[in-house]
């Protein structure tokens, strides 16, 4: 009980101080962010598009854990929680493309234009559905637990080129590309420490949610099996 | 039984009868038309004719490359195969086999290709094979793995693309990006990298093809 209300406290901050803080040429106030070159106000979206973005991975991440694990046991527990962290995942895949899509309009004037980054999202959503329709493809459970892992693998051996390898050879629009020269690489971001506070705070928020989210999916998914079984 | 024999044995029942290569032939023309046709008169830039290219290709692998592991579920061999031969002979021998199809089809559609496009024109030929060689090599690999998925699965012929289309874009979207480099310059020195890439995914693909195979065979 106490954590969710930390998370609630957290969430709560993040959300009012990434909004309400306001963006000044020379920072004085701890509560002042510092202007960064050609983002300008559209750079406050970094404490919730980027979140949902590392949150994706971090899915997709513990889906393929979860994957091996079930390859090497043949738990279907660890099928069921892989399959719950796939869900969760989409759910952020889409929040993270539609973020984005918003600030590209107001920053890049269209709302898609096959930036790096774009094609990389693009790519991790249609993995999501592809893994969707192949689970919905196979009866048998032990074989649909196999298959799926299998693919969720063979999927995330491909993420690393679509998320570190091609964003930063290719020419995007994307802060951090490979030729941005106003906010440079991700690394040395020019954030000054309390954006930086922020936007970490966001991100551990943003986890903790996740694996509530995670949680409270297997849980149920395991619950709904059990009663399955038992009333046939 | 070794992957040689396998290959063999899928050669010998494929030129029997003919169901990949005939299908294959016939989707590639229509493929091709289908774009002469939708181009018209139209003039097409040199790039577009470039990408272009990969489009007829990875159609084309889409249709012929599925039928590897669903050929032997259809025909009730799974089994036999299983008691007779290892996993990764299994697989060695049906890649043999679908790198072979592989390289057949696209040197055909090539040839088509660069006759009846005039806009495809490549400067830099060298660069463009090794991208060529690198990219069917990967398509071949990922492929075969991907259909040896869908053969246990329901509603076959519209998963495989679902499933291969996400695997094969890396690939694909460096091979574009070479083939517009072939197009446009002379020069090597600034394609390292893509090639790196096309290497890399080979290799990544190919390991985790060998190690995840066992389980997708074994019932």
């Amino acid at each position: 009980m106490i954590w969710k209300i930390v998370l609630f406290l957290l969430l709560a901050f993040v959300s009012v101080a990434g909004i309400a803080f306001p963006i000044v040429v020379k920072p004085e106030h701890w509560y002042e962010f510092p202007m960064i070159m050609g983002l300008g106000e559209n750079a406050k979206i970094i404490f919730f598009h980027v979140p949902t973005a590392w949150l994706t991975v971090i899915a997709f991440f513990m889906s393929t854990v979860y994957s091996v694990k079930y390859l090497r046991n043949k738990d279907l527990v660890d099928d069921i929680k892989a399959h719950s962290a796939a869900q969760i995942g989409m759910v952020f895949c889409i929040l993270a493309t539609i973020t984005g899509a918003v600030w590209a309009k107001f920053a890049w004037g269209s709302y898609w234009s096959w930036d790096p980054r774009q094609t990389s999202i693009f790519a991790l959503l249609l993995i999501y559905g592809a893994l969707f329709a192949l689970r919905s493809a196979v009866e048998v459970e032990e074989k649909r637990a196999a298959l799926s892992a299998v693919y969720s693998i063979i999927a995330f051996v491909t993420v690393p080129f679509f998320i570190f390898i091609m964003p930063r050879i290719m020419r995007g629009l994307h802060p951090g590309s490979a030729d941005d020269t106003n906010a440079g690489t991700v690394v040395n971001f020019k954030m000054n420490g309390n954006m930086l506070l922020i936007f970490f705070l966001s991100l551990i928020g943003f986890t903790i949610l996740y694996y509530w989210m995670w949680y409270v999916g297997y849980k149920s998914m395991l619950y709904k099996e059990k009663l399955n079984k038992q009333y046939h | 039984m070794s992957a040689y024999a396998l290959f063999k044995k899928d050669l010998a029942s494929e030129l029997r009868t003919r169901y990949a290569i005939n299908s294959l032939v016939m989707f590639i023309v229509v493929t091709i038309s289908v774009i002469l046709f939708s181009i018209g008169n139209e003039k097409i830039s040199d790039f577009l004719s470039g990408g272009l290219f990969w489009v007829v290709i990875f159609f084309s692998a889409m249709s012929g490359l599925s039928r590897a592991f669903v050929s032997e579920e259809e025909r009730g061999t799974t089994l036999t195969l299983q008691l007779i031969a290892s996993p990764t002979t299994i697989f060695s021998g049906k890649l043999l086999f679908n790198l072979i199809l592989v390289f057949a089809m696209n040197i055909v559609i090539a040839a088509l290709y660069s006759t009846l496009f005039e806009a495809f024109v490549i400067k830099n030929v060298s660069l463009f094979l090794y991208a060529f060689i690198l990219g069917n090599i990967g398509i071949a690999i990922a492929s075969t793995l991907i259909a040896s998925i869908i053969a246990k699965a329901s509603s076959k012929g519209t998963l495989y693309p679902v499933l291969s289309f996400p695997i094969l874009l890396p690939l694909m979207l460096t091979l574009i990006d070479l083939t517009k480099q072939a197009m446009d310059t002379t020069t090597f020195s600034s394609s390292y990298v893509e090639l790196a890439i096309l290497g890399c995914y080979d290799v990544v693909m190919i390991a985790a093809s060998f190690m995840l195979f066992d389980f997708i065979w074994k019932d």
